[in-house]
């Protein structure tokens, strides 16, 4: 077999980024891989342990690639009503909205959070390989004077997941966990480090928060959740129970599910497209969501034996192409091969029979709702 | 990490134990732990002749699709039907439980050719 983690990424690792924590990944023996141009742990000893640990108790991830901008200014929100599909009008002091930019192609730019601190002060969370490119989209649509700073490379984001999350942290800040809902965030002393955002927030639908701090705080700050959350056999956890993890949940990524040429009506994200204000290219999106897509995002589960991949074609019964699988795995959880992908509309309701072309073999599989669990 | 001085591999990361002209084929320790967990076999081969590098075969683990390549020419003549539903052998046992193929090889001069333990160690560097 080929293995292609077995290239020499000598030359490659020289260009890629590094996080605060990456040299205490590899202390800890983690597998490091090239993720968004970031060295990044893919995972630390066993990938379905990792995924487990998140569902039952507890784990954490150093996501730290990923990007943060502020926006401040008395015209904030209009910058950010007019760039997001999301009504941020809605959003309080304190809460947390997800939303996606879209562009003017019928595509999306990226998905990301709103977060609101004040009325003219808000921050957004985007992908770490949309960095450069939301940051140039966002500041091309300020004509509201609006002042924007791109703290991705000040800040670090460690994500502490699992229904044990809230136990564990809350011995480490005074802020009380249980007054904080889910999608809402404040700024408190967390493990005796200051203004630290703490966000109920995550992407593993297993509860838990998402910390985001300074870079030279990350350290402590991870090293005093590992300790509280012994209890609870916390392990650190690599990019691959993320992603295994987010896709049980059926949540959208970027790159894989969506991408500058999928409409987030057809993604499965009209409920975040509002058409209460206007946004780019708002009303091509009213036109599809009125008329219905054409072809839709679902879900689907293998009911062959067969992995589903991304790319794979998906298949009539006939064996007609319809449309290309955009993630899939094995589920750790349900220990059954689910998928997400684009299928015709007329094909896209649950229990319908759909075909995913598994190396020339068309295999037989079941669209079915999401979340898978 | 164990590569058994008993078999021959490739380059491929492939072992192979011969018993007088049968090869019994698995994937390497070191090929098992840089996969990670298992999940899926994929053997459609049986009763095929294949020649030396052709596939007959495919592993996934969570994240990655490898295909297995014919350590030498022959007929597979048995598949390790145990790896359908227990395909976290070849993480656990990878020489044992986690062997893969049989083929009835036609030139065991192939299989002279293959990498010594000490060979594909040096070429894994470990």
């Amino acid at each position: 077999m080929v293995l292609s983690s077995h290239r020499n990424f000598t030359t490659m690792e020289q260009h890629l980024k590094t996080t605060s924590l990456t040299n205490l990944h590899i202390s800890l023996g983690a597998k490091m891989v090239p993720f968004a141009g970031y060295n990044m742990p893919v995972q630390y000893t066993n990938l379905i342990q990792e995924h487990h640990a998140v569902r039952n108790s507890l784990g954490m991830f150093d996501v730290s690639h990923m990007g943060e901008f502020i926006l401040k200014g008395e015209k904030a929100l209009d910058l950010i009503q007019s760039v997001t599909s999301n009504d941020a009008s809605k959003l309080e002091d304190g809460k947390v909205q997800y939303s996606c930019l879209p562009n003017d192609q019928g595509g999306i730019v990226d998905d990301l959070l709103v977060y609101r601190w004040k009325a003219d002060e808000y921050y957004l969370v985007v992908n770490a390989s949309n960095i450069e490119k939301d940051w140039n989209w966002i500041s091309s649509h300020n004509t509201f004077g609006v002042e924007m700073a791109n703290m991705s490379d000040a800040m670090s984001l460690l994500a502490v997941q699992g229904p044990n999350a809230i136990k564990a942290l809350q011995k480490l800040t005074d802020v009380d966990l249980s007054s904080l809902e889910y999608y809402s965030f404040t700024m408190g002393t967390m493990a005796g480090i200051k203004d630290v955002i703490i966000s109920n927030t995550g992407y593993t639908g297993s509860g838990g928060f998402e910390l985001y701090m300074m870079n030279n705080d990350a350290e402590t700050v991870w090293n005093a959740v590992m300790e509280v959350g012994k209890e609870y056999d916390i392990i650190p956890c690599g990019l691959g129970c993320r992603d295994t993890l987010r896709l049980e949940k059926g949540f959208c990524l970027y790159g894989h599910d969506i991408d500058d040429t999928t409409s987030p009506i057809e993604a499965g994200l009209g409920w975040i497209t509002k058409f209460t204000k206007e946004f780019t290219n708002s009303a091509h999106h009213k036109v599809i969501k009125e008329n219905g897509p054409k072809k839709k995002l679902v879900g689907f589960e293998m009911i062959d034996r067969g992995i589903p991949r991304q790319h794979y074609i998906i298949q009539d019964a006939n064996g007609n192409a319809m449309g290309e699988v955009s993630s899939g795995t094995q589920s750790p959880t349900l220990n059954k091969a689910i998928g997400l992908g684009y299928v015709a509309t007329e094909h896209s309701k649950p229990g319908t029979e759909i075909y995913i072309n598994i190396r020339d073999r068309a295999l037989k599989a079941v669209v079915c709702k999401i979340p898978f669990l | 990490m164990n590569f058994p001085e008993n078999l021959r591999y490739t380059s491929d990361h492939e072992w192979v134990r011969v018993e007088g002209d049968v090869a019994i084929v698995g994937v390497t320790d070191f090929a098992q732990r840089e996969l990670g967990d298992i999940v899926f076999v994929e053997i459609e081969s049986a009763g095929k002749t294949l020649a030396q590098h052709e596939i007959f075969g495919t592993v996934e683990a969570v994240k990655t699709v490898s295909d297995l390549f014919m350590p030498v020419s022959g007929d597979v003549i048995e598949v390790n039907k145990g790896l359908d539903t227990n395909p976290e052998a070849i993480n656990s046992d990878p020489y044992g439980n986690g062997w893969m193929v049989k083929i009835k090889m036609s030139n065991a001069a192939e299989c002279d050719a293959l990498l010594t333990s000490a060979a594909y160690a040096a070429e894994v560097g470990v």
